[in-house]
């Protein structure tokens, strides 16, 4: 930002922005709060913040309880492995889409979007049964392709936006010169890509990470991710609060943490794409 | 520009992305539409019988569709507007200078990365609750009656809560595209002296209206599907969408008929709402 | 490019592999994530210690998602699991489809509660084993009743409870003489006003199962309900259920609670509630006609048919459901956290006589009777529900359309139209109106 500004001015945007993220982030924080409480404080209200006896016993009963490490790492593979199975089948159809683009492109696009329509419950028992047969119910590999079918049209939209914005004068050039279609996307396209790709990898790990009907519905134990873990302690008899605090903390934590050394990556990305 | 050797392999490229997703709506489309003519109670296997358009029949007259689809659109209608308008102002601000950006981003950004049910458990119990509330702690030191929110306005909390999550998809996207415009070109603009309005609608509008394109089809897919934020506050009786009412039928009757047909309905009815949004906002996208 | 290619082989290889390494003998156990479940998790290896050739890995889920898990995976025969914690309104049905195996290792099965162990016999054959029981009772605070100047008979009349909760309000000071359930749901709200109206001599369906929501005494229920939660509820009563009448309760601004026997054992838990030492038990009301408003509920743990490691899994229930694990939770954690409500032998035992609710308890599970639910005969089964695959859809509609009046959307003769009319529709449809 390299505008002259005036202080005053800065300031007082500074102040507004600050006031209106503070509102939003609110029930994070406070989630986190609440987290290191006691459960008899966490239904206190009006809500007790001088005087509380601040803990972590919650995190303490947690850890006891679950084993949030397998969890958490099956949420990983389940986002990074549905995101790259998606982005294997979905790097050469948008870039056939933007480059080599046919009658029915929009449409087969459009398509391709209308297949996340069915409510996920509609389509439960066929899927359920399917898995069953094919012996993939609480398996990585099942559920890793089904958030891949799922997230599939969306990496294919985005993709093709960005490629979209690359110039096919660049494309026409490298062709005169000879290079084959494999030269052309390795050294033309991809280097003018990764931003696009990188953006769109990080968008659906975060759709992957939150899907939870189907990873609720599929798995039982050795596959199951963090969406479980959650379902372990809501709405239990009894207070929960401070419980389900410390573990929705411990479930959103890893993807914040990615969120902020990724934002920057993500900001420059799409600028890039879709969105020029 | 295209050849005819790049076109081939253009469809040889496209073909197996056309063909996964061909596979996965086609295998269980086609098992929910036999289904949907069967009655097949899941508590009751074995008596399946065909029974024709019985389903069809009990859910389309089901007094609770016709609110269902009312939902379904309010809920999809709103956030969207909710979203795109909030998204195009937040965006704005942030575009503004401004100390401690980055940190302000993330804190706006953030409530994306929340699972759906944390997010509806939150608000309904922490943000919302008409007694051990913040927002009733709040408006009870100012003085004023807490609202009860699930019991008088459960579609407005739906909505809110949502829109929660949505907003910062939108705002980030948008952001994005604001910091793409050309630097130089706001700085002339500046020094003109350029009236804010006429910057807005000369300059920032055209150069939002694709971004703003791909947030509302891509939130619009979303949105139609929203389930867990209505079934987790227990608000499915008044705020129950298309989504909801699927599921009712699918996992608290148990009738896979009866969530076929309903699964069906709710496809054909997604599918008419993107075709009038393609007619609406489709031509943003060329070029 | 390249790493991504390896990254997506890699896994994939390692969920193909990883997918296929399994111990010998394994039970999966699927179960609820109540307070005594998670305490069993903790002594488990008192089981694996004399069973060393068995392993257990629990799959531990709130009520709904584990109940949508269950009743997918037996009636699919998916197969996942090899122990289910179902409820007692799961067991009738499921026995009877032939979905579970009968038990034959529980310890003692005579000891067990006859009102519990009633509903879960099919044919003669126990299909499940009853973890813990529990019934619904008063909970009331003690000094809000000497205020009143009032004293909690040990088993009051609805009048009674009208007019304590009366006196017992005082808005001003954030107290309200009454928290029921309001949240709409089979098992939240309908759980509660089921219950309710057996007293006031309503039931579901007569003989014909024809539903009875136009009848005067559904009327006379919901019409208390309505009106003392108008006078003397807290705010968003609607969507209370029990954790969010807890919390009020906890925090001191309830006057009477009706709700499950387990909240007693939280209620006076002094780290997380206010007023411990000030809670008072009474028999769930009634109005005269022999019928008492309580329910009565049991988690259990059973076997789906079908299952490849029936022996190991009778073993572990009948350890888990044993008087030897009474006890050793008693020698742990102390007599007031062992599970209730299953045993004869525990209510005899004078250390959990000492338990201050463990005799409104028994009296509490005593007096519902799930095979004579109400004063009038009924072609079901339970007290707080209609044990037919129907029910949880229909309970909960009905459910909705009552939280809506108690919100004040709809008045009560609409909403006992629109009950009786959803009733009629969804038997209708499920075939037992012709």
């Amino acid at each position: 930002m390299a505008r002259a500004v005036p202080k005053s001015r800065r300031w007082l945007m500074t102040i507004i922005a600050w006031a209106i993220a503070f509102v939003i982030f609110f029930p994070i924080l406070w989630t986190i709060i609440t987290s290191f409480k006691t459960e008899g404080d966490a239904v206190l209200s009006p809500p007790d913040l001088l005087t509380a006896g601040w803990t972590t016993e919650s995190y303490g009963v947690v850890q006891d309880r679950s084993n949030y490490f397998k969890f958490a790492m099956n949420s990983v593979m389940l986002a990074l492995g549905s995101t790259a199975f998606a982005l294997l089948l979905a790097i050469p159809a948008a870039w056939a889409m933007a480059f080599a683009p046919g009658k029915r492109t929009k449409d087969l696009l459009m398509w391709m979007l209308s297949t996340k329509m069915m409510p996920p419950v509609g389509a439960l028992i066929p899927i359920y049964l399917i898995f069953r047969d094919l012996h993939l119910l609480d398996t990585r590999g099942g559920i890793i392709t089904v958030l891949m079918l799922l997230n599939l049209p969306i990496i294919i939209w985005m993709l093709y936006t960005y490629f979209k914005e690359i110039p096919g004068e660049i494309l026409e050039a490298s062709r005169m010169d000879g290079a084959s279609v494999g030269k052309e996307l390795i050294y033309v396209l991809a280097p003018m890509a990764i931003p696009g790709i990188a953006s769109t990898v990080l968008l659906n790990v975060i759709l992957a990470w939150n899907e939870a009907f189907w990873t609720l519905s599929l798995t039982t134990k050795n596959a199951a991710p963090l969406t479980q873990f959650i379902a372990s302690y809501s709405s239990p008899e009894g207070l929960f609060w401070a419980k389900l605090s410390a573990a929705s903390t411990m479930a959103i934590a890893p993807i914040l943490v990615l969120g902020w050394f990724a934002q920057k990556q993500l900001v420059r990305g799409l600028t890039f794409g879709a969105v020029k | 520009m295209a050849t005819q050797h790049t076109r081939t392999l253009g469809r040889m490229a496209v073909a197996p992305s056309v063909l996964a997703l061909f596979l996965w709506m086609i295998v269980p489309l086609g098992m929910t539409i036999y289904f949907s003519f069967l009655r097949y109670n899941l508590l009751d296997p074995g008596n399946e019988s065909f029974i024709g358009l019985v389903n069809y029949k009990y859910f389309l007259s089901d007094p609770a569709f016709l609110s269902a689809l009312g939902n379904s659109l309010k809920i999809v209608g709103s956030v969207l507007a909710i979203s795109i308008i909030g998204g195009v102002i937040l965006a704005l601000l942030l575009d503004q200078a401004i100390y401690g950006r980055s940190f302000v981003r993330l804190m706006v950004i953030a409530p994306f990365f929340v699972m759906p049910t944390v997010s509806a458990l939150v608000w309904k119990n922490m943000m919302m609750h008409p007694v051990q509330g913040v927002l009733a702690w709040l408006s009870q030191t100012f003085g004023l009656e807490p609202i009860d929110w699930f019991t008088h306005h459960p579609l407005l909390a739906v909505i809110i809560i949502v829109a929660w999550q949505w907003l910062p998809f939108a705002t980030l996207i948008l952001l994005t595209a604001l910091q793409s415009m050309d630097e130089e070109q706001k700085e002339a603009a500046e020094m003109d002296g350029t009236p804010p309005l006429s910057y807005f609608r000369y300059m920032v509008v055209p150069h939002l209206a694709r971004p703003i394109t791909v947030v509302v089809l891509i939130e619009t897919i979303f949105l139609l599907n929203v389930f867990a934020e209505i079934y987790v506050t227990g608000s499915g009786g008044r705020a129950g969408n298309m989504p909801y009412l699927v599921y009712f039928q699918g996992l608290l009757n148990f009738d896979v008929g009866g969530a076929s047909a309903g699964g069906i309905i709710a496809v054909i009815l997604a599918n008419i709402v993107a075709f009038f949004l393609m007619r609406m906002i489709g031509k943003n996208l060329e070029g | 490019m390249k790493t991504v290619v390896a990254g997506v082989l890699g896994s994939l290889m390692f969920a193909a592999l990883s997918g296929t390494a399994l111990a010998e003998t394994t039970l999966t156990i699927a179960t609820v994530n109540n307070g005594d479940m998670i305490r069993m998790q903790g002594l488990t290896d008192d089981f694996t210690k004399a069973n060393p050739d068995i392993k257990l890995e629990w799959v531990t889920l709130e009520e709904n998602v584990l109940r949508e898990k269950v009743t997918t995976d037996i009636a699919t025969k998916g197969g996942q699991f090899d122990v289910l914690t179902i409820g007692t309104y799961e067991v009738p049905i499921w026995g009877k489809k032939g979905w579970l195996v009968p038990l034959t290792g529980v310890d003692d099965p005579a000891d067990l509660l006859p009102a519990i162990a009633g509903g879960l016999t099919v044919d003669g054959k126990l299909m499940a084993s009853p973890f813990y029981g529990e019934s619904s009772m008063v909970m009331y605070r003690t000094d809000l009743m000497e205020k009143a100047g009032l004293k909690m008979p040990d088993a009051p009349t609805w009048e009674f409870i009208r007019q304590a909760a009366d006196k017992m309000t005082d808005k001003a000071a954030g107290v309200y003489g009454i928290c029921l359930r309001g949240k709409a749901g089979w098992g939240e709200n309908m759980a509660f006003l089921t219950a309710t109206s057996n007293s006031f001599g309503a039931r579901w369906f007569d003989e014909n199962w024809k539903p009875q929501f136009d009848q005067p005494e559904w009327k006379a229920t919901m019409q208390y309900y309505l009106d003392i939660m108008k006078a003397d509820g807290p705010p968003g009563a609607a969507s209370n259920g029990f954790n969010e009448n807890l919390a009020l309760f906890n925090s001191g601004k309830c006057g009477m609670w009706i709700d499950a026997t387990v909240a007693a054992s939280f209620v006076t838990n002094p780290k997380d509630s206010k007023v411990a030492d000030k809670v008072g038990f009474a028999l769930a009301p009634d109005n005269g006609l022999g019928k008492r408003g309580n329910w009565l509920w049991a988690w259990t743990l059973a076997i789906p048919a079908g299952s490849q490691k029936v022996d190991a899994a009778q073993k572990f229930i009948g350890w888990a459901t044993s008087k030897h694990y009474t006890e050793l939770v008693a020698g742990k954690e102390g007599w007031a956290n062992v599970p209730p409500g299953t045993r004869s032998s525990l209510y005899a035992n004078p250390e959990y006589q000492k338990v201050p609710f463990a005799k409104m308890t028994l009296d509490s599970i005593n007096a519902a009777d799930p095979v004579h639910p109400s004063v009038k005969p009924v072609p079901y089964v339970g007290v707080q529900f209609v044990a037919i695959p129907e029910f949880q859809g229909l309970g909960t509609t009905v459910g909705q359309i009552f939280s809506a009046a108690l919100a004040g959307e709809k008045t009560l003769d609409q909403a006992l139209t629109e009950a009786q009319d959803a009733a009629t529709r969804e038997m209708t449809k499920a075939g037992y109106i012709k």
